[in-house]
């Protein structure tokens, strides 16, 4: 029987495949389209460094099923807008503009809209209406759907518009099937939790019902936008390089490696290729040291050697340093030193091209396989650099945490940047307490990635182990006081576990800052704990006095059978100047 | 027989009443001055209390503790301590009585919260220590049982009674040792001596037969461990009255013992005076009255003998007869209730066994 195999384009993939993106069920549905609109939208604004006007509509637009209905969705943001000749493809093809450079975004799938746009045509078979402008004089409007076969935008209808009033902005309006009563919760939390990490936002939403729910501004001042950054040689993998190898105008590795990865000069790039030119020599010698009999030195030689034939630059060079390698050698005693000898003579000076000098677009699949493998070992490359990561801030987190949930007291804190596996990422931890934080048997946790809540599967995420790992009593802090621990972690790769997105994975370098956060902001909390407690003693103290000594002033009185009580205030004033002085 | 009786109720109440003045005069000074009033008074924790051979009673050491009103541990107490001493003041003043009971309520009255009746009674504890005087003087008593029978004129003191005298001879179940009766004054008796009672049916017996006349006795109910206001009642018998106090009781450890607390008192009340009868005698039953009378006898139980070998070891037993009764139960493994003289006939304590006891005695 022959099987058939046919080719699927990626429309077509998520079509089949809608679940993973959070398309599972009508509540569901409606859901991820709302939050996928806003991060669009949120996106758009930090691009255009404005703070965010978001306006967020659904209406009913008739039934659907037992357990669904129609609904139009319509976002309006005031960001950056699409320019007009991208609308189609930015909102009608999926994976489209595909890039080689990494900027934290908010959206989980780098889908944008395109998702839920493919739901609803795919629940309504009705096209969907994008408007935009980049603040000249015309405003664009699309009627789009897409062609999901095939994966290209089917334009319907296009209009344009006289821009009078220079408005900048995006809507997106299109029909889906949900249901937006089981969804409603998630929704409105979704939005009261994005509020929290976006105090410089006003959003502003209006149910089916009506009902306005309005998310206020509170601060205009705007963390600044995350900038592009090239891939880190640490967490790029065969297809990546094997793209950039196509596409790339760089005629030698040299260029390459400086071209297209961050942070690579001239002389780690030089270094770097050396590396991986000699890299199974170094193993083998690496091998054979290990396994022969030495004293303490022998590290400090295997490191030598490496360094000798990184620094060797050209064939020339090369002849002293084998002759010093090889007298190392034998003084160390190494068998079959001739061979690796032999070996290194061959690498050094009998090689036919050097690597560096290899056109990367002639490159062939093992090499690329070989230079993959010496990114992950090379150790000379520095750490990613954090200035292209957008966190929010120590002020603004506060101010996003006092604003919705209202709490008596708040620590935040923001970790260093740190980096895993090439790709660098920042912790910010916030504890509120108190004031209109429920009372609970456990904390409450709001988890946000790249300024994007995260609404499901929280027990199995990293903050969860991480706060499970504190010995709370430390900080004074029980778990049924009324707290809520903010996480965020912002990243050019977020860490997540699953293609779901919804919790992040427990890499130790990820913990650690987590970790290392919480203590922080524990230590703050357990401060104004004490000092809390300090002053409740203290009144109490007061209470104390100021309800007895006038009791023994009166019996005093009585038993001494004089007219009139002492006088007892200046002993109450003393208890206050006296514990104030402490 | 008459003598001129020197009477110390009244007196009593007097010098209660200005030592309790004297207490709020201190402390409105203190206040006056500008300082949180304080008070010192003796230590009542155990290490505090020894045996004086002297007054052959415990007393409290030197040790003291000085509780202050700036401490925020003590102004609770001592604000309760400070009621208290007005509460008795007021009691004393008017001329009424109360238990301890009812002072845990009357608290409440003044906004003086006792969280619970131990807390109350430790302040009175407090009082009698600060003052001097037991509870009884500051008109506090407990729930009275015990009572006294035979020819002795007293004369009220309590309000609506003052100057009226009564022969304690009147009732023939006795008269109730209770506040009025603490604190009314002697006026004249016959008696030349007082017997002391531990149980109640002997005393109703010993009326029957006429004891106090026979025997020219006051015949004095102890309904058990003696209550503090009838310890004092018999201290006063002895030193105003000038009457040697036999003590008669069960011949087991506990009845030695309640003739011992009568005689020595107890180590709870070491912060006070006047409650012991130092002279007092026990006069049975002994455990050689057992041995010597032959008396029907239960065997000691295992509780009964450690409490002998722990009065044995008691400072108020050094006693030589203390001692040999001691050693002679513990050899003897026998007690003996009052009762048993009944197996020679109704009478016979009062025929036989008393006289030749008290003979012995004196």
């Amino acid at each position: 029987m022959a099987e058939t195999f046919e080719e699927i384009s990626p429309a077509d993939f998520f079509y089949r495949n809608r679940d993973i993106a959070g398309f599972t069920n009508p509540a569901r549905a409606i859901f991820s389209s709302v939050r996928e609109l806003v991060e669009n939208a949120l996106d758009a604004s930090d691009l255009a460094g404005v703070p965010p006007e978001i306006y967020i509509r659904v209406s009913y637009e008739g039934e659907s099923g037992p357990e669904a209905a129609i609904y139009k969705l319509m976002v309006k943001d005031n960001g950056s807008g699409v320019p007009a000749r991208h609308i189609p493809s930015a909102f009608g093809q999926v994976l489209f503009g595909s890039k080689f450079k990494l900027r934290q975004t908010r959206g989980t799938f780098g889908l944008g809209g395109k998702m839920a746009i493919l739901y609803g045509q795919i629940t309504t078979h009705k096209p969907a209406y994008v408007t935009s402008s980049k603040g000249t004089s015309k405003i664009h409007t699309y009627k789009l759907m897409i062609d999901i076969q095939r994966n290209r935008p089917i334009i319907l209808d296009r209009k344009i518009q006289a821009n009078h009033e220079q408005w900048r902005g995006t809507v997106v309006e299109f029909y889906l099937e949900g249901d937006y009563f089981r969804a409603m919760p998630k929704i409105l939390e979704y939005l009261k939790q994005t509020a929290v990490v976006t105090p410089y936002a006003n959003i502003t939403f209006v149910d089916p019902k009506g009902r306005l729910y309005k998310f206020n501004r509170v601060v205009t001042k705007m963390p600044p936008p995350p900038r592009e950054t090239l891939p880190h040689p640490h967490g790029v993998d065969v297809e990546t390089i094997q793209r950039l190898t196509r596409i790339t105008e760089c005629r030698n590795m040299l260029d390459f490696m400086q071209k297209h990865f961050h942070r690579v000069n001239e002389n780690i790039a030089d270094r770097f290729l050396k590396f991986v030119e000699t890299m199974e020599i170094i193993q083998e010698i690496e091998q054979k040291l290990t396994k022969a009999e030495m004293g303490p030195g022998k590290e400090a030689l295997i490191q030598e050697i490496k360094q000798r034939l990184i620094e060797t630059k050209a064939p020339e060079e090369a002849e002293p340093v084998i002759k010093e390698v090889e007298r190392k050698l034998a003084e160390a005693g190494i068998p079959e030193a001739e061979t690796l000898i032999q070996l290194i003579r061959q690498k050094l000076i009998n090689a036919p091209q050097s690597f560096k000098y290899k056109n990367p677009s002639k490159l062939k699949p093992h090499e690329i396989v070989k230079l993959v493998q010496g990114m992950k070992k090379f150790e000379e490359f520095r750490p990613p650099a954090s200035s292209c990561l957008s966190p929010l801030g120590e002020e603004l987190l506060k101010i996003g945490i006092l604003k919705e949930l209202r709490p008596e007291f708040v620590a935040v804190c923001q970790r260093e940047p740190s980096s895993y596996s090439g790709h660098p990422f920042i912790v910010e931890v916030g504890i509120a307490y108190g004031g209109e934080i429920p009372r609970k048997n456990d904390f409450v946790l709001y988890r946000f990635a790249n300024r994007i809540p995260l609404l499901y599967d929280e027990a199995s995420d990293v903050s969860w182990k991480a706060i499970k790992s504190i010995n709370w009593r430390r900080y004074k802090i029980t778990s049924d006081m009324p707290i809520a621990i903010i996480t965020h972690i912002c990243s050019t790769k977020v860490p997540y576990k699953t293609v779901g997105k919804e919790f992040i994975s427990d890499r130790p370098e990820v913990n650690r800052e987590i970790l290392n956060g919480l203590r922080e902001a524990g230590r703050q909390l357990k401060r104004f704990l004490s000092k809390q407690e300090y002053i409740e003693k203290e009144k109490k103290r007061l209470t104390v006095f100021s309800k007895y000594l006038p009791k023994i002033a009166q019996f005093s009185t009585e038993l001494a059978e004089k007219e009139k009580p002492p006088d007892i205030e200046k002993l109450l004033r003393s208890v206050k100047t006296l514990e104030e002085g402490d | 027989m008459k003598r001129e009786i020197k009477s110390s109720a009244m007196e009593r109440k007097r010098e209660v009443l200005t030592n309790l003045r004297g207490l709020g005069v201190r402390l409105y000074g203190q206040m006056e001055e500008g300082v949180f009033p304080w008070i010192k008074m003796p230590s009542r924790s155990i290490e505090n209390i020894f045996y004086s051979p002297e007054l052959r009673q415990y007393v409290l050491g030197e040790k003291t503790v000085r509780r202050s009103a700036r401490n925020i541990r003590h102004i609770r107490p001592f604000t309760q301590l400070v009621w208290g001493a007005y509460f008795a003041h007021e009691l004393a003043r008017n001329k009424k009585t109360s238990t301890l009971r009812d002072v845990y309520y009357s608290a409440q009255a003044y906004d003086i919260p006792f969280k619970d009746q131990p807390e109350s009674n430790s302040i009175i504890t407090d009082l009698e220590t600060v003052a001097g005087f037991a509870r009884e003087d500051f008109n506090v008593f407990p729930e009275e049982r015990s009572a006294i029978f035979g020819d002795l004129t007293i004369e009220y003191t309590v309000p609506g009674y003052e100057g009226k005298q009564l022969n304690l001879t009147s009732h023939p179940d006795g008269v109730l040792i209770g506040p009025a009766l603490t604190s009314a004054e002697f006026v004249k008796t016959s008696a030349d001596k007082v017997i002391a009672i531990e149980k109640g049916g002997l005393f109703t017996r010993f009326i029957e037969e006429e004891v106090h006349k026979r025997f020219n006795a006051l015949l004095v109910l102890t309904a058990g461990q003696a209550p503090r206001a009838t310890r004092h009642f018999i201290h006063r018998l002895n030193k105003e009255l000038s009457l040697p106090v036999h003590v008669f009781t069960d011949g087991d450890p506990w009845g030695m013992h309640i003739a011992m607390v009568i005689i020595s008192g107890s180590a709870n009340a070491a912060h006070l005076r006047e409650l012991t009868t130092p002279d007092a005698k026990w006069s049975g039953v002994w455990a050689t009255d057992i041995v010597d009378y032959k008396l029907p006898s239960d065997d000691l139980t295992e509780v009964d003998v450690k409490r002998l070998y722990e009065l044995q070891r008691d400072p108020r037993y050094e006693g030589e007869l203390w001692q040999r009764e001691i050693k002679t139960f513990l050899r003897i493994r026998k007690k003996a209730e009052q009762e048993a003289f009944s197996r020679y006939g109704l009478t016979y304590i009062v025929d036989e066994y008393l006289p030749a006891k008290l003979e012995a005695a004196s």
